[in-house]
């Protein structure tokens, strides 16, 4: 039930905002929780957008990985 | 988002195992528990049990919300929409056992019971019917209780009461911390519930129980990352907290969500099916909400009921005790279709999802 799915901003106004899930689907989405802008992906969980996706970090989690194995083949 | 893709790369998956295999041939047997169904679902949809060293074993916790609500507080739900009171839920709560019926048995009989897909379609609906006595059955772990208390912030229609239902994660890691015949080396903690109550809460683990604990995201990858984390912490021998699901889960969490959840409801002990009850580990109204609890505004409390029916392991199976199929009752008397047990019940409950993954080997 913990499940949360990604959406994309769309639009915010006050504390609803309109997400786009991906292949046409839209939803209305509570984001009381959290500071969402337009352009932002929120991770939504049954309507309440619960936290907004880092892309950034993302990004470093898989570097840091690609970097830690191959930090390992290398003192292997 | 292409995230979902590169999370999944198949070729960086072989090497994290490669790395695990490795790490893991310096340890005896390890035994790592996650608490989330999600977790569950993607351990078993990939198949990343294969490509863990047979000494490796990844155990599912009690991480579904829906398996562990007692069947005395269905019974409560039952009852009230059995007395003509409207109950929406949401959709894996419908089919829960309570002692002798489900939600949604009731409804077959007649009973106004209502599937939502938010704690906002109920208040829609009461807005709507403004002469009906509206009950939504508010379950979930960290993850939906702020959903709950976002809207009993706003206050809701007055012909909308709360059953609130909702139970904490970190109590539950304690008691299976503590158990002696668990033996647990590792615990991959559940990201979007994390996403809620931060780090912190599970600081214990490693410092008072010796437990590496990651907090993971929903991946394959992230899994057998946290895996990889977990083996390298036991190695080392220093187990500590880390954080591998940077992109969502901050070190303080979400604190307009915390914040919101302690203004609306005091932390009682829970009983939990099939665990007993834990200290610390529920949520319930506080004294100023109180018009909105549904045990009061319509005096019902029913303390006990079944929670196992005769034969069902479920109490085994949401501490990782025993796998679904070491229960004589899967995929025989308790199927998808039929629900037995309250784990055969939920998409995140173990057995549901076992069931998917073995069904033909059983029909075989």
């Amino acid at each position: 039930m913990c499940l949360a799915i990604p959406g994309k901003v769309i639009s915010v106004e006050q504390d609803k905002a309109n997400v786009d899930f991906g292949e046409g689907v839209l939803r209305e989405v509570n984001v009381t929780l959290v500071n969402a802008h337009v352009g932002d992906y929120v991770l939504v969980h049954a309507g309440y957008a619960i936290e907004v996706l880092d892309e950034k970090e993302a990004l470093e989690t898989l570097n840091l990985w690609n970097e830690i194995l191959q930090t390992e083949n290398r003192q292997q | 988002m292409a995230e979902k893709t590169r999370f999944r790369d198949p070729e960086l998956a072989k090497r994290v195992a490669e790395k695990i295999r490795k790490l893991a041939s310096t340890q005896e047997s390890v035994r790592i528990c996650h608490v989330c169904g999600t977790h569950e679902w993607t351990i078993t949809h990939f198949g990343l049990r294969s490509l863990l060293p047979q000494n490796v074993e990844v155990i599912a916790g009690p991480g579904c919300p829906v398996c562990i609500v007692p069947a005395s507080e269905v019974d409560e739900a039952t009852t009230l929409a059995q007395k003509g009171v409207a109950v929406a839920c949401f959709g894996d709560v419908i089919r829960v056992p309570g002692s002798k019926t489900s939600l949604l048995d009731a409804k077959a009989e007649g009973a106004d019971v209502r599937v939502v897909y938010s704690v906002a379609d109920a208040i829609k609906m009461a807005q709507n019917e403004s002469g009906k006595q509206f009950v939504f059955f508010a379950v979930g772990f960290e993850t939906t209780a702020p959903s709950t208390a976002i809207e009993i912030v706003n206050r809701p229609p007055e012909n909308l009461s709360f059953l609130v239902s909702h139970r904490l994660i970190p109590p539950a890691m304690k008691l299976l911390a503590k158990m002696p015949d668990l033996s647990l080396n590792g615990f991959i903690a559940p990201g979007h519930a994390s996403a809620i109550i931060g780090l912190t809460p599970y600081e214990e683990f490693p410092a008072k129980h010796g437990i590496p604990t990651v907090v993971a995201g929903f991946e394959p990858l992230d899994i057998l990352f946290s895996v990889y984390m977990i083996l390298k912490q036991l190695n080392e021998g220093k187990p500590r907290l880390e954080n591998e699901y940077t992109r969502v889960v901050q070190l303080e969490g979400n604190t307009k969500a915390q914040r919101l959840m302690r203004r609306v409801f005091d932390v009682v002990d829970g009983n939990w099916r099939g665990l007993g009850t834990i200290p610390a580990s529920k949520l319930a109204l506080r004294k100023q909400y109180r018009t909105y609890d549904a045990h009061l505004k319509h005096d019902i409390r029913i303390e006990k009921g079944t929670d196992t029916p005769p034969g069902c392991q479920c109490h085994l199976v949401v501490v990782g005790k025993i796998k679904p199929d070491q229960c004589p009752l899967f995929m025989k008397a308790c199927t998808p279709q039929k629900p037995t047990g309250a784990c055969m019940v939920s998409n995140e409950g173990t057995c549901r999802i076992w069931a998917k993954t073995t069904d033909s080997r059983m029909a075989a």
